[in-house]
């Protein structure tokens, strides 16, 4: 969402009208696209609980079991990354210098996140999990995969924020925008770590 | 096609965008709304073409097996099956969508609105490409080793996954790719369809103040984005079955099927109304111009429209009444399909009492638009057959399905498209078009058509199967009666297809030396007439303001019969 940033056409109207409604267009655009996005897992969560309660025997025979307390750890390092861009945004127009650390602060834990899950994922493929291996394997690298994915491009945004923020171009909008999309990162977490891991 | 395209240059307002574009920045990287829309509308056209081009080549293999096929050659099994499953597939993600929502919805929304252009033009834009792009590797599956997916356009699994069944290794992955690539690209289109709509109408424009299309519209990219996530999630688990030897659909090795069936249907079902609903716009607008009337029931409709949409996510196993679901789920389905179909009927009679004693002049979009009407009722009433789940055990897979759908989508994607292009037409491109010609165009396309597709209901009902590539083979199929019909359908193709150049000198001749259009030819309320034709950079010198509803026909007590939505008074 970064119309805002042409500099060599002018403005649409539509861009400018923003101001007097009640949910700024960039937001509003963010919401509709994470509503699609919950859609999206919604398939994938779906399709996994689907498969997993036809199968015979669970987990499938051979394959080791998931990581379930590092990962409850991981989760609570996502959700303090989670807690600290809400403190960042409530900062924001108050305390310049505060907000830029709670900001750099909530990155740092959600890099610590993908990494930490990076870690296990290696473990877990020395034990025989894999993406063939069994459909634990496939739906657990699929879905696991996606939401990292999904972590990995919103912490490029939240660093892009920053950098723009130090530099004093930021605007309001676009801040809550990317903010949305990193809550929704968040907030989807712990749904898939209860219905994938548990 | 570049005489074909509305001059962004020819700003008739002082203030912005008097800079000289370059044919590149002005045709192919424009972010201008008008330019977006055509560039979809001139793409959904020739894939458009090309569709048709395929169903020509197969019907003719149905009708006289075995022959050589002007312009194309001997068509093969595996031919037959790659042509009827990219048929389905262009007709419905390249053509319907593409012209329908995308070109239809870039053009209107902000010149019915009253803004300048949509709030994320460069998203805009890159969706354009995008989708661009997906036509390309659609297209080029063609051309790759085992030739182009040939496992029916709802590509069921195991077809589609394994290409020891589907023998095209890289035809039904090209496949995938190109329909998750175009999902993408309307997901773009459609946030901005949804925020430009929400936070940048003119000022005084009320929720109640919107057009019907542009709530259309709306409403169909909300269906589309709220049920086309659990279809990407099925097409990643098809590109993994497919390329990295996953088993997500290959029962032998824990996965299911079935599964992809319910994640395609549960968009497939909700997607048909995607692509009704701005076809119904465009009628929708079209009627209470050429009635005269105030359209009848205008927030009766909205809300009919948002009860539709919520009932078309509780419908889709209707497609799997055979594929061993539980038969109590199946009445489920079963009530919920036959419910669906109500509001759909009110859509129908709300129309017919826009009409009711109007001043109807029949013009060309107004044929097109009636016909819409007509047309799509058959489509409606014949699905009530299918909705039925004992019924649609004896039907399903039958050439009655298919001419129920064709009644369904032919309406929507061409004639829902020519009565909306017929219309603004001149508000496109400056100029009128020829109505007598568009008239010989309209006949003969649409007498054909019932004469393509009534003659399939009675071969499905006779048993006809819908993937049979030669009948020769099925004794009971290759009746004398039921193959000299099959041969009147072929013919009645070529004739709606040869009909189909009137349209096309009918737009070259109108480019070239139609008369020159007013800013409001039909008498219209709306917005988008209230500026130039074809509206320059920005649309309006000054954005306008709004006083009032948009179907303000022959109101008691005014000289004139129309009363526009910027009119003070
Ligand atoms: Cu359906």
């Amino acid at each position: 969402m970064t119309d805002l940033e042409q500099g060599q056409s002018p403005l649409p109207m539509a861009a400018q009208r923003r101001g007097d409604r009640a949910v700024d267009s960039r937001v509003l655009g963010m919401l509709i696209f994470v509503a699609s996005e919950t859609m999206f897992f919604a398939g994938l969560v779906s399709g996994f609980t689907i498969v997993k309660s036809g199968a015979m025997v669970w987990p499938p025979p051979g394959q080791p079991r998931l990581p379930i307390e590092e990962t409850a750890f991981n989760t609570a390092a996502l959700l303090a990354s989670g807690v600290l861009l809400f403190l960042a945004r409530r900062a924001f127009s108050r305390d310049r210098t505060r907000c830029s650390q709670l900001l750099i602060a909530a990155i740092g834990l959600g890099a610590f996140f993908v990494i930490f899950q990076g870690v296990e994922w290696l473990q877990l493929i020395h034990f025989g999990l894999t993406l063939t291996s069994s459909t634990l394997g496939s739906f657990f690298y699929l879905i696991v995969g996606i939401h990292a994915l999904h972590a990995v491009i919103a912490i490029a945004l939240m660093l892009r924020i920053w950098l723009r923020m130090r530099r004093g171009w930021l605007a309001e909008g676009q801040f809550a925008a990317v903010a949305v999309f990193w809550y929704f990162v968040v907030g989807l977490w712990p749904i898939l770590y209860l219905r994938v891991y548990l | 096609m570049a005489e074909a395209v509305p001059a962004g240059s020819q700003d008739p307002h002082g203030g912005h965008g008097h800079h000289e574009q370059s044919f590149w920045s002005k045709y192919v990287f424009s972010t201008d709304h008008k330019m977006i829309a055509m560039q979809y509308m001139f793409t959904g056209m020739a894939m458009g073409m090309i569709g048709a081009f395929m169903a020509y080549a197969f019907r003719m293999q149905l009708a006289f097996p075995g022959m050589e096929v002007p312009l194309y050659g001997l068509v093969s099994p595996a031919n037959y099956n790659s042509l009827v499953t990219n048929h389905g597939t262009i007709m419905i993600f390249w053509v319907a969508m593409p012209v329908l929502l995308a070109g239809f919805g870039n053009f209107l929304i902000p010149l019915m609105i009253g803004c300048d252009d949509m709030v994320f033009p460069r998203i805009n834009r890159l969706s354009y490409q995008i989708f661009l792009l997906s036509a390309i590797v659609l297209l080029a599956s063609f051309f790759v080793p085992g030739g182009a997916f040939g496992g029916a356009w709802t590509a069921y699994p195991p077809l589609s996954s394994e290409a020891q069944y589907s023998l095209t290794p890289m035809g039904s992955s090209f496949w995938v790719v190109a329909v998750a690539l175009e999902f993408v690209a309307f997901l773009m289109g459609g946030i901005n369809f949804v925020t430009t709509a929400m936070n940048s109408r003119a000022p005084g424009m009320k929720m109640y103040d919107i057009p019907i299309v542009v709530w259309m519209i709306v409403i169909a990219s909300i269906l589309f984005m709220a049920s086309v996530g659990p279809l990407i999630a099925g097409a990643i688990m098809l590109f993994f079955d497919q390329n990295l030897g996953t088993a997500f659909y290959d029962p032998s090795r824990g996965g299911d099927p079935i599964l992809w069936q319910h994640l395609f249907w549960f968009f497939g079902h909700p997607e048909v109304y995607v692509v009704l609903l701005p076809a119904l716009g465009v009628t929708a607008e079209i009627i209470p111009v050429f009635a005269r009337k105030k359209f009848f029931a205008y927030k009766t409709v909205l809300y009919t429209v948002f009860a539709t949409g919520v009932l078309s996510f509780t419908v889709w196993a209707h497609h799997q009444f055979i594929a061993g679901i539980d038969p109590r789920m199946a009445n489920i389905f079963t009530v919920t399909t036959l419910l669906i179909s109500v509001p759909i009927a009110e859509m129908c009679f709300v129309y017919i009492a826009t009409l009711w004693g109007g001043s109807i002049t029949l013009s060309t979009p107004m044929l097109w638009a009636l016909a819409f009407v007509a047309e799509f009722l058959i489509g409606g009433v014949t699905g009530i057959f299918l909705g039925a789940s004992g019924a649609d055990i004896y039907m399903h897979d039958t050439y009655f399905v298919l001419a129920h759908f064709h009644y369904t989508f032919y309406p929507i994607a061409i004639v829902g498209t020519f009565a909306g292009f017929t219309f603004w037409f001149p508000k496109m491109f400056g100029r009128m078009m020829d109505d007598r010609l568009g008239k010989i165009h309209f006949w003969g396309s649409i007498i054909p058509f019932n004469c393509i597709f009534i003659p399939l209901f009675v071969l499905g009902m006779a048993g006809q199967h819908r993937r049979i590539f030669d009948f020769n083979a099925y004794p009971d199929l290759a009746l004398p009666w039921m193959q000299h019909t099959r041969e009147f359908v072929t013919i009645a193709l070529l004739v709606m297809l040869a009909f189909q150049l009137v349209f096309f000198y009918n737009v070259w001749k109108s480019l070239r030396k139609g008369e020159k259009a007013s800013k409001n030819p039909w008498k219209s309320n709306t917005l988008e007439w209230t500026t130039e034709s074809p509206p320059g950079h920005g649309n309006w010198a000054e954005l306008p303001t709004v006083y009032r509803g948009p179907y303000e026909y022959s109101v008691p007590d005014r000289e004139e019969d129309y009363w526009p939505q910027n009119q003070p008074s």
